[in-house]
């Protein structure tokens, strides 16, 4: 588990303290409290909002994918330490009993389970390419899907309150031309930006990459930054260095070569996605105004409250 | 050019760099990421060719510089095994 600075294992205990985080006694899951949801439901309509002018089609998927979807994404090569799969029981009625037994104790009992058809979802987006692909053709002025705040889950046990197993990624996906989705993604770092800067927060775009696995990893991010594929807007949450709260990430040819994502012309498609992490958005609204919503700033609160 | 270290690196391209033209019509110095490499395959053929000539590219060698033609490996294979001028 990654050690935290005491600036934030403070901001953990007092989100705990008043509520706003519900402790459950795992690392990085939490239940959110009324004033939290509040904030977070309400950055949710800010973003539909910011995000009419792409006409979006809305998608919305279940926190769990197909495993099959999973071991074709690639993500188990770039991210195998980050996945979650389901197990389940799968035994006679006596091993149901022993299961039970040593469960009650809290001891080993993942040998009367056994692997399902389903993982857990690791970005709200990876849903989303094999639904596009399934319709056939690309048209030509591409596709924008809205595919909400999905609940999301990485393995990665943290005391950082900012670094969570389980949480909403509101993401928007852009399936077109290269040229287009590029350009798309550029975009949207710009109007992310100005969209967190209304709401106060001193956030910042930088070159950013992501938290590949092992040496491969290394040559994966280094490829990555490279290219620019990968902005995050960052803001001050207690860390040594800004917490990244958004992300747009331009995947060229990645998901649509594995898919098969297909322009009219024959030519394969590009995809680029943005994540706006909303857990990490709501945490730093109460770090940069203060733990209690009703004593922001006005024009914080009109930005929010008032549409 | 080591001949043989040549032909193990472009059978290493061949059997994990997923090109998207025969590995046998690139030259030495064709362009692998423009012969349809991938950065995920290109992880795949550095972990293959640590396995074939058992060694470990340190840190500063895991950029696609150093992946991007059969010559530019093979010079960094080579100083990796403490040759000189390749």
């Amino acid at each position: 588990m990654g050690a935290v600075t005491t600036d934030q294992a403070a901001f953990r205990d007092e989100l705990v303290a008043r509520g706003l985080f519900l402790e459950t006694g795992v690392p990085g899951l939490y239940g959110h409290g009324a004033a939290f949801e509040h904030i977070r439901l309400r950055f949710d309509e800010l973003v539909t909002k910011a995000a009419s002018d792409d006409r979006p089609e809305l998608l919305r998927f279940p926190p769990l994918m197909p495993r099959r979807q999973l071991e074709s994404s690639g993500y188990l090569h770039s991210f195998p330490h980050l996945a979650g799969t389901v197990f389940a029981f799968d035994g006679t009625e006596s091993d149901a009993l022993e299961q039970e037994q040593r469960a009650s104790r809290h001891e080993d009992w993942t040998e009367f389970q056994s692997m399902t058809a389903l993982s857990l979802v690791p970005a709200a987006c990876y849903p989303v390419y094999p639904a596009i692909a399934a319709r056939g053709t690309i048209p030509a002025a591409g596709v924008v899907i809205d595919a909400g705040a999905a609940w999301v889950f990485r393995h990665e046990p943290s005391a950082d309150p900012a670094r969570l197993q389980s949480f909403h990624q509101r993401e928007m996906v852009k399936i077109g031309a290269p040229d287009e989705v590029h350009a798309w993604r550029d975009d949207w770092c710009a109007r992310g930006l100005e969209l967190l800067r209304s709401l106060g927060l001193p956030a910042e775009r930088d070159r950013a990459v992501d938290a590949f696995f092992g040496r491969g990893g290394r040559m994966l991010a280094a490829s990555q930054r490279e290219q620019e594929l990968k902005f995050e807007l960052q803001v001050p949450l207690g860390g040594a260095a800004p917490t990244a709260v958004t992300s747009f990430n331009y995947h060229q040819d990645h998901f649509a070569d594995r898919y098969g994502l297909v322009l009219a012309d024959g030519s394969t498609a590009h995809t680029a996605c943005l994540g706006f992490g909303e857990e990490r958005i709501v945490l730093a609204l109460l770090y940069t105004h203060g733990l209690e919503p009703t004593s922001w700033p006005v024009e914080i609160r009109r930005v929010l409250w008032e549409p | 050019m080591d001949a043989d270290r040549a032909a193990v690196i472009r059978g290493v391209i061949g059997e994990f760099g997923r090109l998207s033209v025969d590995v046998d019509t690139i030259t030495d110095s064709t362009d692998l990421f423009g012969a349809g490499m991938t950065s995920h395959a290109s992880v795949n053929v550095m972990l293959a060719l640590e396995d074939a000539f058992d060694l470990e590219f340190p840190d500063r060698m895991l950029i696609r510089s150093v992946f991007e033609s059969i010559d530019a490996i093979a010079a960094a294979i080579a100083e990796l095994s403490g040759e000189h001028g390749g």
